[in-house]
């Protein structure tokens, strides 16, 4: 109980105290956990509305395929990029182990699977409600997919946020592909572990009070751009 | 009044072929043949069950006959869709305003902008929506929301309008609305094709009757010679209301 | 109407994500090298204490990698870092020999220390050495936690046994806990369990959770911990920033980088020491 409450006024002293080096590691959290959504959006929206409404031979596969990747271990997405990226890898000549653009492409693969596999689900239901409508008025299945993205915006977000939550919180991949190195690498999840591996139980659950806040912030603030936007087509 | 066709060649009469439709094995239509003139309004009709709403999806082209074919006069499928449009029971609306609602249907249609928002601006004038243009098209009740639809079709001003059921959900208040701008939009020359249970209805609306029974047409009549004497024994149960749907 | 409105966060969404893939911000433009060390020079808090002195001297940023030290040697050997500074003397050796490294180079060292419940149910605390005060341990039965992972002093833990003459690994799951994990991990586990284990004094001396745990023997050679430093071979792997990496190693070995490896403390205590002056140079 000491030990919890220590955590917190742990994680009041670093939110207070705004220290440069834990604005530095928040900033790198967001930047990397970020970029990776956005990537992952371009890429698992369309996915997503391929497989929930196109017909084609293996879409039921290709389901299930999306739903097992929703729960990928991190840990075995950091090895397989470690392994491409690393020197003595196919990508090694680009030079990107132990930088952000490493854990921005292993949080990519994490979570395009997430923001796939939810969006399919959603667009899928939307399809059946509207197809038959967006036929009538001229559209075919590519016309409508960004018809049925705006549609379903609402939905897709939570996807999408499922997506970022994924990947701000892991820690598995990005000390394999950043290596957690102080000020080019470190980020929240790793500077976690570190203060847990250096036995400072406090700083490391008032880091971990700090993540939960900063998720906490990133969804809220998606939930205001939400409500603004609906209230502006009220 | 929006006038229909656009001085494009009427697409009409509209010829359904022997049409049969299985979905596994299982015969849901079987062998009907009908043509569509251009009259006002032919009514679908027929019990639960009979193949109203199937008819009408199959001349609308939005599902493939597993026989028979469904044909238009005029130069192709492609042009024969763009001059028609379909209302369906349950308003399918964007979550967008109603006037965008209504542009977005133009929009497909390759329509520049000016054009768009003159057609929208009248069609939902014409269905007494114009003051609820900025509105969220969902904030809608249920009648206004279907004549949404109706609007929505109505700016594309097609040649054939088909009307699956359009009041079936609706309560009697919004029943005569939706049907006074089914009227209108009769008036403005567009042919309507409806299936409806309302026998009312179709007395009201009506010129012609297809009538169907477990996926065979028994009748093929004016509406006046239907109503009076229908020369089937189903028919007859049917305008008796004898007939469960 | 909606477009622009998305088009715009498209934007700052593609400016951030450039942004990311753009690389870290202060050494972007710098000069830095990269190297994989181990959990307990990193933990102890030591490269907080001198890198910053190497890279204000040399314009050099070095970027450390903690791992387990066989973990380090294998980066080593794939050439995604540029120099490893780690502790089993065999296997760096073994690593230069296989001609992955240029040369080995001893640092610096500190002392293993067995740790475990100040009640000592063991009695570990009187033994006349290290392998002795382990085989008490293990006629006791009494809880003892292992790296279990390949590292430094994993490895220096098996020696011990083996010159205890005993093996613990058929005992592993019950008196015996591997935990595959780091150091600090592996306190953490004895600090709950009120169990034994091998630490080095650098670790020790910065971890923070140890419960009723305290140092019970801390001294002998077979506690010694020599810590080596080895510029990979740029034979094997042309990227290597040798010349940077070799200023590194260079430089610990230097007076300047032995000063500043004697003057880190925690709390008062010196962690680790020096290499003498046998070093090459």
């Amino acid at each position: 109980m000491a030990d919890l409450l220590e955590a917190f006024r742990t994680a009041l002293r670093l939110i207070l105290e705004l220290d440069a080096e834990l604005v530095e590691i928040v900033g790198l959290s967001l930047r990397v956990s970020l970029s990776a959504v956005f990537l992952a959006t371009l890429v698992g929206l369309p996915l997503g509305a391929v497989a929930g409404m196109l017909r084609f031979p293996g879409r039921r596969v290709v389901t299930v395929l999306l739903n097992s990747l929703l729960g990928l271990p991190p840990v075995v997405v950091g090895l397989v990029v470690y392994l491409l990226l690393s020197r003595s890898g196919p990508l090694g000549a680009l030079g990107l182990l132990f930088t952000p653009a490493a854990m921005v492409f292993a949080q990519f693969l994490l979570i395009t699977p997430i923001v796939a596999a939810l969006s399919r689900q959603v667009l899928e239901e939307l399809w059946q409600e509207y197809e038959d409508q967006l036929r009538s008025l001229g559209a075919g299945v590519w016309r409508a997919i960004p018809t049925l993205l705006f549609e379903g915006r609402y939905l897709l977000l939570t996807a999408i946020l499922a997506g970022f939550g994924r990947a701000i919180a892991e820690v598995g991949a990005v000390i394999i592909v950043g290596g957690n190195i102080a000020h080019v690498t470190r980020v929240m999840t790793t500077a976690i572990a570190l203060e847990t591996s250096r036995g400072d139980l406090p700083l490391a659950l008032g880091l971990g009070l700090l993540l939960i806040a900063l998720s906490i912030a990133v969804n809220a603030a998606a939930y205001l751009a939400q409500a603004v936007t609906r209230s502006a087509h009220a | 009044m929006p006038e229909s066709g656009h001085g494009a060649r009427s697409i009409l009469p509209l010829v359904a072929e022997d049409l049969g439709y299985a979905v596994a094995g299982r015969r849901l239509l079987n062998g009907v043949s009908f043509e569509i003139g251009p009259g006002p309004c032919t009514v679908i009709l027929g019990p639960n069950g009979a193949g109203k709403t199937l008819t009408l999806r199959l001349c609308h082209g939005l599902l493939q006959p597993t026989h028979g074919r469904v044909g238009w006069r005029g130069p192709g499928r492609a042009e024969a869709a763009r001059e028609q449009a379909m209302v369906f029971q349950r308003p399918v609306l964007l979550r967008r305003s109603v006037a965008a609602n209504v542009d977005y249907a133009l929009r497909l249609r390759g329509l520049p902008r000016d054009e768009r928002r003159e057609r929208a601006a009248e069609a939902l004038d014409h269905t007494g929506l114009a003051a609820l243009a900025g509105r969220a098209a969902l904030s809608l009740s249920v009648g206004e929301q279907q004549r949404l639809a109706l609007a929505r079709a109505w700016a594309l001003r097609p040649q054939v309008l088909f009307l699956d059921e359009p009041t079936a959900s609706l309560d009697p208040g919004a029943t005569g609305a939706v049907e006074s701008t089914m009227r209108a939009i009769r008036a403005s020359g567009t042919k309507l094709v409806m299936t409806t249970h309302d026998l009312g209805q179709a007395r009201r609306l009506g010129d012609a009757v297809l009538f169907l029974h477990q996926g065979r047409l028994v009748e093929n009549s004016s509406s006046d010679a239907f109503f009076e004497q229908p020369s089937s024994p189903e028919g007859k149960a049917f305008v008796r209301g004898e007939l469960l749907w | 109407m909606v477009a622009p409105r998305l088009r715009r966060l498209g934007a700052v969404a593609a400016a951030l994500a450039v942004s990311a893939l753009a690389g870290p911000p202060a050494a972007a433009e710098g000069r830095f090298i990269t190297v994989a060390s181990t959990t307990s020079t990193r933990d102890s808090g030591l490269f907080d204490w001198i890198l910053p002195r190497f890279t204000r001297k040399t314009g050099i940023e070095v970027r450390i990698v903690a791992v387990g030290t066989g973990r380090a040697l294998r980066l080593g050997e794939r050439g995604d870092v540029d120099a490893v500074l780690v502790h089993d003397r065999s296997a760096e050796e073994a690593f230069v020999a296989a001609g992955f490294g240029i040369e080995r180079r001893e640092v610096m060292s500190n002392f293993f220390v067995v740790i475990g419940p100040e009640a000592d149910p063991a009695g570990v605390r009187h033994r006349r050495d290290a392998p002795a005060a382990l085989a008490r341990v293990a006629e006791t039965g009494s809880l003892f936690t292992s790296r279990g992972d390949d590292s430094g002093t994993h490895k220096a833990e098996l020696r011990l046994w083996r010159s205890a003459g005993i093996d613990p690994r058929p005992h592993s799951g019950r008196w015996y806990r591997e935990t595959g994990t780091g150091m600090g991990a592996t306190l953490n586990t004895a600090a709950e369990l009120g169990a034994y284990a091998l630490t080095d004094s650098g670790t020790w001396g910065s971890f923070k959770n140890r419960r009723d745990l305290t140092v019970l023997m801390a001294s002998g050679e077979a506690l010694r911990n020599p810590y080596g430093a080895i510029v990979v071979n740029p034979e094997r792997h042309p990227h290597v920033k040798q010349r940077w990496a070799q200023r590194f190693v260079d430089w610990l070995a230097s007076p300047e980088g032995r000063a500043a490896i004697a003057s880190f403390r925690v709390d008062g205590e010196s962690l680790f020491y020096p290499a003498s002056d046998t070093s090459t140079d």
